[in-house]
């Protein structure tokens, strides 16, 4: 094998069909792109999760004057209801990790402060709202004991989970993850329909010279290996660029204009991008490997 | 050098296979001629010797191996051994005389020392000596059909197949291709030439297979082109 001989004829190859290895690059690109942003947004929601979960707590909404809700018929939570509602979480330990009791001043305190600049403060006093037991679980999964056991309760007039309103955004973000992967695998199929069509016009336009090779008993791996490599070379470019632009996602969309901007979560890190980045390559490189090898086993036997 | 045990090979899709029950025996350093019209089984006969089709039925036997049983990936070793020739001499456009007969060394994987001793070798046979630069649009036909068995023959094989080399030359032109053809035989070379060219044939007296329909109808050592009169 004559290194120097493959190597000329692949560089040839590319700059004779520079119209095709530009489309398969930026097909690679663009479709590895997709993919990769896709897979970020997975671990962005597992980042997301890690984040959260360990701080979602469930709310226990104590019935206060005026509430209208059936368990709350005998009026405001009385002191004996309120002891019996900690003694029995007290029992639910170890899957209650923590309780805290919020009283309706504190809650109006934390209100003031989340709606600081909304107008929305002066129009609430401190008795629309209700006290409530702050309860973490040490399992969030086990969401469901804790509700049965209290929802509906006398003197409780609501048990609430944070972990489901964030489950409905993780749903959301999930959703738009599956879309991205969808639309990168269908770039990724038309991605390989391209490079097996420019393997084609390559091995016809160069048909005289496998012809005369096949003839003289070049063996199948050197009339091959030229368009296998080509094939390589420009889905490794296009593959390149692709980590280039997860990069410029990470550096610029994730860390210079979110991060700054929702400074309440977590993104994700450097080590998502570097792990993602030799999927792409490995999945650029080996698509386009099995492309160009099922094309050749058609257009240039032996 | 060539056996074929009755050979028959059907297309797909036709009717009629393009040979039928073919039986021949050709030995080491003949000079056989392959006659009769288009479509009688020529071209077929020489792609089942360089293993390009297989047979329907049959077996074909070529230096010694059985081409029923050769598994593809040492098909390439047995067309080293085979020089081929066409017609319309398969040159590469853009590469001179020299390069033309490298790129035959080259794809198989010959060292660039053992290029540059034997190419010079095979140009000075086949009369090309000072042509080495020349590209092939610079070449008259007989010229470039030197460039294609100088092609064919650097690697020295044993058997040279020829389908109807002179087919695209003048007789004055053809004839010294025949000679340049008849010594490669002197070297030792066993060839294999189709062809249509009935003074050629008659002339030089060798071996005539003639071939009709898909059958060997006339096997004739120092035979003539016969059907044609």
């Amino acid at each position: 094998m004559r290194a120097q001989f493959v190597a000329s004829e692949v560089g040839n190859g590319l700059k004779r069909n520079l119209t095709m290895t530009l489309a398969v690059i930026i097909t690679v690109a663009v479709s590895l792109t997709l993919f990769g942003v896709s897979l970020l947004v997975r671990s962005q929601v597992d980042t997301m999760k890690d984040f959260w979960y360990d701080k979602v707590e469930v709310s226990i909404f104590l019935c206060a004057k005026g509430s209208d809700t059936p368990s709350c018929v005998g009026g405001e939570v009385t002191r004996a209801q309120r002891d019996q509602i900690r003694a029995d979480l007290e029992s639910l330990r170890p899957l209650v990790s923590e309780i805290y009791y919020e009283s309706r001043t504190e809650a109006f305190a934390r209100f003031q402060e989340q709606f600081a600049n909304s107008p929305i403060v002066d129009s609430v006093s401190e008795n629309a709202l209700p006290e409530s037991f702050r309860v973490k679980l040490s399992d969030p999964t086990q969401y469901d004991v804790v509700a049965s056991a209290f929802a509906g309760r006398p003197g409780i007039e609501q048990v609430n989970d944070q972990r489901q309103v964030l489950d409905k955004f993780f749903r959301l973000l999930g959703g738009l993850q599956a879309v991205a992967l969808i639309i990168a695998i269908v770039m990724l199929v038309v991605t390989v329909l391209l490079i097996v069509n420019t393997m084609r016009v390559a091995a016809f336009s160069r048909r005289r010279e496998t012809g005369i090779m096949r003839l003289v008993g070049a063996s199948n791996l050197y009339i091959q290996l030229p368009f296998l490599l080509e094939a390589a070379v420009s889905a490794g470019i296009g593959a390149l660029l692709a980590v280039g632009g997860l990069v410029l996602a990470k550096s610029i969309v994730i860390d210079q204009v979110l991060a700054p901007s929702f400074q309440f979560t977590a993104f994700v890190g450097w080590d998502a991008v570097f792990a993602i980045a030799p999927l792409l390559l490995i999945v650029g490189i080996g698509l386009s490997g099995i492309a160009a090898f099922f094309t050749l086993r058609k257009y240039l036997r032996v | 050098m060539i056996l074929f045990d009755s050979v028959t090979k059907l297309y797909p899709n036709q009717a009629r296979p393009a040979l039928e029950d073919a039986s021949l025996e050709i030995e080491k350093g003949e000079f056989v001629f392959l006659v009769g019209p288009s479509g009688s089984g020529k071209s077929t006969f020489l792609r089942l010797v360089l293993r390009e089709e297989r047979p329907t039925s049959g077996n074909v036997w070529v230096l010694g191996k059985d081409l029923m049983r050769l598994s593809n990936w040492k098909i390439p070793a047995l067309r080293r051994e085979i020089g081929t020739v066409f017609q319309d001499f398969r040159l590469l456009p853009n590469k001179t005389v020299f390069e033309n007969v490298a790129f035959a060394l080259e794809v198989i994987g010959k060292p660039k020392s053992h290029i540059r001793k034997v190419v010079p070798e095979v140009l000075e046979v086949v009369g090309l000596e000072g042509k080495e630069d020349r590209r092939p649009d610079e070449l008259s036909g007989g010229e470039q059909q030197r460039v294609a068995i100088a092609r064919a023959f650097v690697n020295r094989p044993k058997l040279l197949i020829a389908d109807e080399p002179t087919g695209n030359l003048d007789p004055g032109t053809s004839v010294g291709i025949m000679k340049l053809l008849d010594r490669i035989n002197r070297l030792g070379t066993t060839v294999v030439m189709s062809t249509h060219d009935a003074q050629i044939v008659d002339q030089m007296r060798r071996r005539v297979i003639e071939l009709e329909h898909g059958h060997v109808v006339r096997d004739q050592s120092r035979g003539v082109y016969g059907y044609a009169r």
